[in-house]
């Protein structure tokens, strides 16, 4: 069954786009419905353990993520500790607390057994009109590889102000799901980011609800893990909301990481932006990128715009970038997408070299080039600081295979 | 004065079929102030002598010496070879995503003197550069080569061999795919670092056209991996009015 809206119908595949940077508009592999029409659910017997066959799970090595599709994960392989200024309340709560489960459904099976397998929540709020005085700061630590399941809400209540930094570290197997719930008027930042040691595998379902001109800047940094999937979703329930999607990632030899986006349109007048970013070195680095955006018919007045790009910086590294714009009404302000793919080959290190410039720092100008923009656009300044120090540690890791 | 001296050159290039001899003996002197022009058909090897001396690693030297004030070149890696005053405008300049071509001409600024720059003064010698060749101040913030048509590439890299201020610059048919204005833009920035004497000019090319614009001192025609003919700039008018049969025919 296709969508039944009277209106247009845009879908264009990006999925053939490798290291050479070729891609091609509307003839992907896979034929794929409307994202309108994926199944979500609260229940396990709604979603099924996939083959690895679905559109959803096309490009992941789900083998390497079977702990986490288990009907019970029992685990408690993570410690999590809040630090947050005293106006900002943090609550360790049951799974019955109501307040859980109001942000979006889950879309697949790692969402879907996070939420039937917690034990405890963690809840953050943010009070109705308090502009937090520092970042809060949740602090996942991984300790035991066990399969885990956890849970966490972050909710800015109306009219409030927040930047709140979730770290996830150590090693881990764990599936999240991290509510974002902004109510009418708020703005919240927050960042997540993966920098696992080696060994952890991790799913996360980041679900964001946005409020009448809520405004949400969303940001997720991927460096550590064995396998990372990340699958931000942002849905607008009223007028005038406002989400910045922002990602940074860099995978080495034998990593995979996965980011997953959608953004639902089904109210007038908002706005997204999304813009990734990702490094690639080493054999068997992979990365993949799938941004869908919806605009449903209702959603007059939508201005919309994603973009992906990949650096690959050595052979044998993979990028897939997928973005799906669909489009149901023509009254919008706009809607586009760019997805490239680029590598840094050997005649770029010529061209640069014979300007004088030395190897070393010939990469180093590419990479971060291709990411200070962007960390800029993050607007959290200890987060920049560490993201630049960060990817300053994955160069120098490249330097000494280099050297070796 | 600085010169470049070229002694029996041979560069094999790697093929499937293995490797394949492209220069077979050259033998060129060029000094500080002097402008030498190499024409010759296609294949003849023009550019393979270009990225040789540039280091590029694609080519294999086999046998002879490159020396810049007694220096040899073929010891010094690529970046090496830019800070000891080589430069090489490139007839395909490469796409640098992410990286501006502000951000780029200063780091090669700062690599080739060794220091950074004096800011106010590079400031005002990048835009007056940029002047001269007729390119518009957005396009410094644009990433190196990305999306330039050809006539900007060409521009770029002349734009590097004005701010770089190299010894010996070779040009790598940077006239091809020019049209007029944009060529004559260009050689009046060749002829600028020409009138300062200071820089040693190997001009390559397949036409004659740019040597209306760029006169140089010495003409060498390449043939077949080597020198077949030396002479002043008549050689070149000859070779417009001949073309390069004469040095194609078969041998009896």
């Amino acid at each position: 069954m296709t969508t039944a809206a009277p209106n247009t119908v845009t879908t264009t595949d990006h999925s053939r786009a490798v290291a050479d940077g070729a891609h091609s508009h509307g003839v992907g592999g896979t034929p794929q419905g409307s994202r309108a029409e994926r199944i979500t659910s609260f229940d396990l017997a709604t979603i099924p353990v996939p083959t690895g066959r679905e559109e959803e799970w096309r490009f992941t090595p789900v083998s390497r993520l079977q702990p986490l599709f288990a009907e019970a994960i029992d685990g408690h392989g993570i410690r999590t500790t809040v630090v947050a200024p005293n106006e900002v309340q943090v609550e360790l709560v049951g799974r019955d607390d109501a307040r859980l489960g109001t942000a979006g459904t889950p879309g697949d099976r790692t969402a879907v057994t996070a939420w039937n397998s917690f034990a405890e929540a963690t809840v953050v709020t943010i009070p109705t009109e308090v502009v937090a005085s520092e970042h809060v700061s949740i602090r996942v630590e991984g300790i035991d590889t066990v399969a885990t399941a956890s849970h966490i809400l972050v909710h800015a209540q109306r009219h409030s102000q927040a930047v709140v930094v979730l770290d996830h570290l150590g090693s881990a197997t764990l599936t999240e799901t991290v509510e974002i719930v902004v109510d009418d008027g708020a703005h919240l930042t927050l960042v997540s980011v993966q920098d696992w040691a080696t060994g952890a595998v991790h799913a996360a379902s980041h679900r964001i609800r946005l409020g009448r001109d809520a405004r949400v800047k969303h940001v997720v940094v991927t460096f550590g893990g064995d396998v990372v999937r990340v699958t931000p979703d942002a849905e607008f329930t009223a007028p005038g909301g406002d989400v910045e999607m922002v990602g940074l990632y860099f995978a080495d030899a034998d990593q995979h990481q996965e980011h997953r986006l959608f953004v639902d349109h089904a109210v007038p007048t908002c706005k997204s932006r999304v813009t990734y970013k990702g490094a690639l070195q080493g054999a068997g680095a992979h990365t993949v990128w799938v941004g869908d955006v919806l605009i449903r018919a209702a959603a007059e007045g939508t201005d919309t715009y994603e973009l992906n790009r990949n650096l690959v910086l050595s052979e044998g590294a993979r990028a897939d970038s997928v973005p799906n714009l669909e489009i149901e009404t023509g009254e919008i302000e706009g809607a586009g997408h760019a997805s490239a793919t680029g590598r840094f080959d050997d005649e770029q290190l010529f061209y640069l070299m014979a300007r004088g410039i030395p190897e070393i720092d010939a990469r180093r100008l590419v990479v971060r080039g291709f990411f200070t923009e962007l960390i800029s656009e993050i607007g959290v300044p200890e987060v920049e600081e560490r993201l630049i120090a960060s990817i300053e540690a994955e160069l120098e890791k490249s330097m000494s295979v280099l050297g070796a | 004065m600085s010169t470049l001296e070229i002694r029996d050159l041979h560069v094999s290039v790697e093929t499937k079929e293995g490797p394949k001899q492209i220069l077979r003996g050259v033998d060129l002197t060029i000094r500080q102030g002097e402008t030498h022009a190499i024409m010759g058909p296609n294949g003849s090897g023009k550019s393979t002598l270009a990225y040789s001396i540039a280091g590029h690693p694609k080519y294999t030297i086999t046998s002879g010496t490159v020396t810049l004030d007694g220096e040899d070149v073929l010891a010094m890696s690529v970046d090496e070879r830019a800070r000891a005053g080589m430069f090489l405008a490139m007839q395909y300049p490469v796409e640098v995503p992410g990286v501006s071509v502000a951000n780029f001409l200063r780091t090669a600024k700062t690599a080739i003197d060794g220091k950074a720059p004096a800011l106010r003064t590079w400031v005002k010698d990048v835009k007056v550069a940029m002047e001269q060749l007729r390119m518009d101040s957005a396009f410094a913030e644009r990433s190196v080569n990305e999306g330039f048509s050809g006539g900007e590439k060409k521009r770029h890299e002349i734009l590097q061999m004005e701010l770089l201020n190299p010894k010996i610059a070779i040009l790598d048919e940077t006239d091809s795919g020019l049209d007029v204005d944009a060529l004559r833009i260009v050689s009046e920035g060749v002829n600028r670092v020409k009138s300062t004497g200071e820089v040693g000019v190997l001009l390559i090319t397949h036409y004659t056209r740019i040597l209306r614009y760029i006169k140089p001192d010495f003409v060498h025609v390449f043939v077949d991996g080597r020198i077949a003919e030396e002479g002043g700039p008549e050689l070149a008018e000859r070779l417009e009015a001949e073309g390069y049969d004469r040095f194609l025919a078969p041998q009896a």
